[in-house]
């Protein structure tokens, strides 16, 4: 089975689990899979509309999956997929107003 | 030596080294990738690092130990005690000073042959393409999505390296944004999560030492640039997990339909990166959102007259243990399993977490599931241990 690693801040609405084993034969329907087994990750990956939010990027791999075949992107066994957010800590100060 | 053009060429014997330098620096001058005339293009390099916080400490630290000759510095903030677990460039006896006062005073006392410019301000739409015009490379240590968009549309729009780095909790990214030569943040994300979707370090928290990881990467990557060695983190993103102690590298393409680095640009000069970050619209959201409240004294005068007021804390268990005033602990994310367990028979309820923004969510909800004379307890614990109860520590 493909796995998805799940990073910190998506941890909590997956039990706290680093790595999610996953059915499915492409990169969209693993991610299906994913929030199937934890609806609550749903509305924090997707939109109201079904798209994938632009500022979760998935990756299979090292590659973008924007720049292989997007939610069609073939997955198979071993495969890794990796969910990467948008984070913007730092230091506090640096604000804009 | 070199694998690239250095971003700052060679002096060629305007800029020299004293003997003293010279002693400073030897561990870099028996180099043959530093050596004598890369000391010299680091000490003719203009750095900017924007805040003097978890990633600008050890940034600005660590350029200034190395003879970068001007580092400039962005901040407008004071020391407060909590900094202090991460932010190594201000001590215990610097708390209520600008950060730019004590980031000055650690980098002249680590290198006084450092030209330390201070912009003790917030960066703006209005002035950021003039504090950048100045400097070589931006090294982007903020904390918020508006300003790092700033930050990168600025770097885009003068053609300069913006050295990016960013954490939470035990993780960290760290890139470079160049779009000279490959991909700017906004081929990464082009578009910011909406407010409240996505936590900070001051409501996830963050491990001090993490900072420390990947400030000193994006350190390291500025001096690459600057000398021209090495392969740079242009068109890779590093990810850093603390918790794994594992780094992967991810593959970063330039978008072609990037808005500010592609080929038919739309964002030409700085937006209003507030806007852009939903931050008024959140506002207006919230306040169609407001909920009833409760301040902290008016909830101590019912308590203390007997009244019939049941308190709830909706924070996490290990929260509930560095300070509590003795309240039913149901974590907010528990809350909608366990409402059952507050029978509370239409007495009044007062909902309390450490600022006030998770209870009032808590309270939203346990309106929308039918409870009536619901309070959000206005700034949480926080403000009971300011008012009420001193012995009650901030955290």
């Amino acid at each position: 089975m493909p796995k998805v690693k799940i990073p910190t801040p998506l941890r909590q609405y997956v039990s706290g689990n680093s790595e999610v084993e996953v059915g499915g034969d492409t990169a969209g329907a693993a991610l299906g899979d994913l929030t199937d087994q934890h609806p609550d990750l749903r509305q924090h990956l997707y939109t109201g509309d079904g798209k994938l939010r632009s500022f979760v990027n998935v990756y299979k791999g090292d590659e973008d999956i924007r720049y292989l075949d997007g939610p069609d992107t073939e997955v198979s066994d071993g495969d890794e997929l990796s969910i990467i957010p948008s984070i913007a800590g730092g230091s506090a100060g640096g604000r804009c107003r | 030596m070199q694998t690239r053009q250095p971003l700052v060429e060679s002096p060629n014997g305007a800029v020299e080294l004293s003997n003293d330098e010279i002693s400073r620096y030897s561990r870099h001058l028996i180099m043959p990738e530093v050596a004598l005339d890369g000391q010299k293009q680091l000490k003719s390099a203009k750095i900017l690092t924007v805040g003097t916080g978890g990633l600008g400490s050890p940034l600005a630290l660590y350029l200034a130990a190395a003879g970068i000759g001007t580092l400039g510095i962005v901040d407008f903030d004071v020391v407060d005690e909590s900094n202090l677990q991460r932010q190594i460039l201000h001590g215990t006896s610097d708390v209520g000073r600008p950060k730019v006062e004590s980031a000055r005073d650690r980098i002249e006392d680590i290198n006084p042959n450092v030209n330390v410019v201070v912009h003790e301000e917030a960066l703006t739409s209005e002035n950021a393409l003039e504090i950048f015009a100045d400097y070589d490379v931006i090294v982007d240590g903020t904390d918020n999505f508006p300003t790092r968009y700033l930050v990168n549309d600025a770097c885009v729009l003068l053609g300069k390296p913006n050295v990016y780095g960013s954490i939470f909790r035990f993780e960290g990214q760290a890139s470079v944004f160049y779009a000279e030569e490959g991909p700017c943040y906004r081929c990464l994300y082009p578009e910011p999560p909406p407010p409240g979707l996505v936590p900070s370090c001051a409501e996830g928290g963050v491990l001090g030492i993490l900072p420390g990881a990947i400030g000193t990467i994006q350190a390291t990557e500025t001096v690459k640039l600057i000398l021209g060695i090495g392969e740079p983190l242009i068109g890779r993103l590093m990810l850093y997990d603390a918790l794994g102690m594992s780094f992967r590298e991810m593959k970063l393409r330039k978008d072609p339909d990037c808005p500010v680095c592609g080929e038919n640009p739309t964002v030409t000069e700085l937006i209003d990166y507030q806007e852009f970050c939903g931050i008024p619209q959140a506002t207006a959201a919230e306040q169609a959102n407001v909920v009833p409240e409760i301040s902290v004294s008016d909830l101590k005068d019912k308590l203390d007259r007997g009244e019939d007021i049941f308190v709830l804390d909706v924070r996490e268990p290990h929260e509930y243990e560095v300070a509590n005033i003795g309240a039913k602990l149901i974590p907010l994310n528990e809350l909608p399993e366990r409402l059952v367990e507050l029978q509370t028979n239409g007495s009044e309820i007062a909902v309390h977490c450490r600022s006030g923004a998770r209870s009032a969510r808590a309270v939203k909800l346990m309106q929308e599931a039918g409870f009536g004379n619901v309070y959000n307890v206005k700034d949480g614990i926080l403000a009971w241990s300011e008012e009420i109860d001193p012995s009650v520590p901030k955290y």
